[in-house]
């Protein structure tokens, strides 16, 4: 409990950091701090309805936040979950309407499976092109986001769209295929159940499996992970995969449970702010779930935030990126503990000839 | 037609051209900026306000600059002086130029989506030289910004190649701790190289704003950002060669327009994602980051 206490620490102080400078903008900007947070919070908790609403728009950041927490282990900066995310929804999605007159847990397993194989195969692209060809996923990862995006925008204008349709979406997948809402009107569902069992099984297998300590062993140093003989291309490539299967997983249970369609918009950009979330979870897997949780309910007060207070929901960007910026600059001036993964205090030439 | 395609090519080549041309500065000192695309959109977003505010284009293009370095600044205290990762933090950058802009663009101009136009900046003829047929137009008839990014192009490729400032940016680059053990200050050569970007990538974004597309939307840069670091790779690392590689992808982006009226059987997606698809199929053939800087993206605490 008290390790526990010492790691979330930090995290917490850092968003706090980053709402009290929020707040001071707001205040700079003519509006009420206390009206716009207590706005926000009942936007997020203040009933039934959108206290699951939250759990519901927390749960993909839980499948993306995964996706970044395993990568960055690795030291491979995957900044393409939402790209994954919608490979993976576009897999699921165009599978969905063919399930009519399945079973249901078959039909379901088989959505889960097409979004996990389009997110890993738009994933471990990228991973290949790292491992094989030399080039840089943090560029191959954000052209692929792009690309997924227009992929979509096409398969909704294109083959998959619905005959009558007010604006393009894809026609809606079989019941069978849907997840089972048991509250409704609430969008409470088996989704976010899912995501804390997958949030579990990527900590054990993180720290408890050889593949979990080669990944995090080449994060630490890549050249050492050579010279002692670990299959880095295989682990570059299957890390970027199994990353990429996550937010694809994310795709289709929004798909499955929400949407029950494609549509252009079907990620507000949950992917970006996954990097948000893993990293104020400190790349922890379990962490990433009260990660992701709390910036579902800023994701999900902000749209009441805006009718309230006319102030854009895209504020809850400069949430989350002073949070990151905070977090960075506390860990910077305490040192130690997440500084041997993120701050390589070593002289740089002992990283030298990398990549080369 | 062809004319208008080489004009529009060196149009759309521009921002990206001035972006990447502060990144190779960057890089070339060691950091990589995932934040230039939050860089540009600030002063995308900067100049329109600027304008809006009663401005004139030379004080648009000011408060461009102006706010492009000031969070060029905070880029660097995070990565030069607290040495933080600079993928995370680029990216931390990234987000919050998004969520600035957003907010503040709602703020000023109010959520009905009216949109507010300035007049666009216009064209410097050169002389006869614009009527040169072909070339003439997409060379010699744009605006200034245009002028002065192809002007950077040899004025940086000498300062890179024999320049004292490039060559101890270089050593900045390529070995921290020996240039620091020659008194070169590796801090301060990486906080001037940033500011630099910060500038450069400010006009970038006024370029977008005032002289290409006369407004703001919200995520006007639309990934230029990013596209002008795969030009820096593209290109080598090199001047000349991210000139090449810029006009190449403006080329790319230029493209979306002929083809799309000429190609209506092809899906216009297809050419909103070619400057994308290139970018991959590109670097996947040129790919090795053999010829970037030794100490590229690795966090430098001076011992």
């Amino acid at each position: 409990m008290n390790a526990l206490i010492r790691a979330a620490r930090r995290p917490a102080a850092a968003s706090v950091i980053a709402l009290g400078a929020v707040a001071l903008a707001l205040a700079a900007l003519g509006a009420s701090p206390l009206a716009v947070a207590a706005d926000l919070a009942a936007g997020a908790c203040g009933n039934w309805i959108a206290f699951t609403d939250t759990l519901a728009r927390a749960t993909p950041l839980v499948f993306c936040g995964l996706a970044v927490a395993i990568a960055f282990h690795g030291a491979l900066w995957n900044i393409g979950a939402d790209g994954q995310l919608v490979v993976g929804a576009l897999a699921a999605g165009a599978l969905g309407p063919a399930l009519s007159g399945w079973p249901h847990a078959p039909a379901i397993v088989a959505m889960l499976a097409a979004g996990a194989i389009g997110g890993a195969l738009w994933g471990g692209l990228a991973g290949w092109l790292r491992a094989r060809r030399n080039v840089n996923e943090v560029i191959s990862t954000i052209m692929l986001n792009f690309i997924a995006a227009q992929l979509l925008s096409w398969a909704v204008h294109g083959p998959l769209m619905a005959p009558a349709g007010g604006f393009p979406a894809s026609r809606k997948i079989a019941a069978a295929a849907r997840l089972h809402l048991y509250f409704p009107p609430s969008r409470l569902n088996l989704a976010m159940a899912f995501a804390v069992v997958l949030a579990c099984a990527c900590q054990l297998g993180l720290f408890r499996t050889v593949a979990g300590f080669q990944l995090r062993a080449l994060g630490r140093n890549r050249r050492a992970s050579a010279f002692f003989g670990a299959p880095i291309a295989r682990l570059t490539v299957g890390a970027m995969a199994l990353s990429g299967a996550l937010a694809g997983l994310g795709g289709a249970v929004q798909i499955s449970a929400i949407t029950h369609r494609l549509y252009e918009t079907i990620s507000p950009g949950w992917g970006y702010e996954a990097i948000a979330v893993a990293l104020i979870a400190r790349l922890s897997p379990l962490g990433v779930v009260p990660a992701a949780l709390l910036f579902g309910a800023l994701d999900n007060g902000s749209q009441a935030m805006q009718r309230a207070d006319g102030i854009s929901p895209e504020l809850v960007y400069v949430v989350q990126a002073l949070a990151i910026l905070v977090l960075l600059a506390c860990d910077a001036a305490a040192g130690g503990g997440w500084r041997e993964m993120f701050y390589r205090g070593a002289p740089a030439s002992a990283e030298e000839g990398d990549d080369a | 037609m062809l004319e208008a395609f080489a004009a529009s090519t060196v149009a759309m080549a521009t921002p990206i051209l001035l972006a990447a041309l502060g990144e190779l500065l960057v890089e070339r000192a060691g950091v990589i900026n995932i934040g230039i695309e939050g860089a540009m959109l600030t002063g995308a977003f900067a100049a329109i306000a600027a304008a809006h505010a009663g401005g004139g284009a030379l004080a648009a293009v000011a408060a461009a600059v102006a706010a492009a370095v000031a969070i060029n600044a905070l880029f660097a205290l995070v990565v030069v002086n607290l040495a933080a990762n600079q993928v995370v933090a680029g990216t931390a950058i990234d987000l919050l130029a998004l969520g600035v802009t957003g907010v503040l663009y709602q703020r000023i101009f109010g959520a009905t989506g009216r949109a507010f136009t300035v007049a666009p900046m216009p064209p410097i003829a050169l002389g006869p030289l614009a009527r040169i047929p072909l070339i003439g137009p997409a060379l010699f008839d744009q605006s200034a910004l245009v002028y002065l990014a192809f002007a950077l192009v040899p004025a940086i490729a000498w300062t890179l190649g024999r320049g004292r400032f490039g060559l101890r940016l270089r050593a900045a680059g390529e070995r921290p701790e020996a240039a620091d053990a020659l008194g070169l200050g590796v801090y301060r050569l990486r906080w001037i190289a940033l500011l630099i970007a910060g500038a450069l990538s400010g006009l970038g974004g006024a370029y977008l704003s005032l002289a290409y597309a006369n407004t703001f939307v919200e995520g006007i840069t639309a990934g230029r950002g990013y596209v002008a670091l795969a030009v820096v790779i593209v290109g080598r690392w090199n001047a000349w060669g991210v000139a090449a590689a810029a006009l190449m992808f403006g080329a790319a982006m230029a493209l979306q327009f002929v083809l799309q009226v000429s190609a209506g059987a092809l899906p216009y997606q297809l050419f909103l994602a070619l400057p994308y698809l290139l970018t991959v199929v590109v670097l996947a053939f040129v790919g090795g980051q053999a010829a970037a800087p030794a100490a590229l993206g690795e966090p430098y605490v001076r011992g």
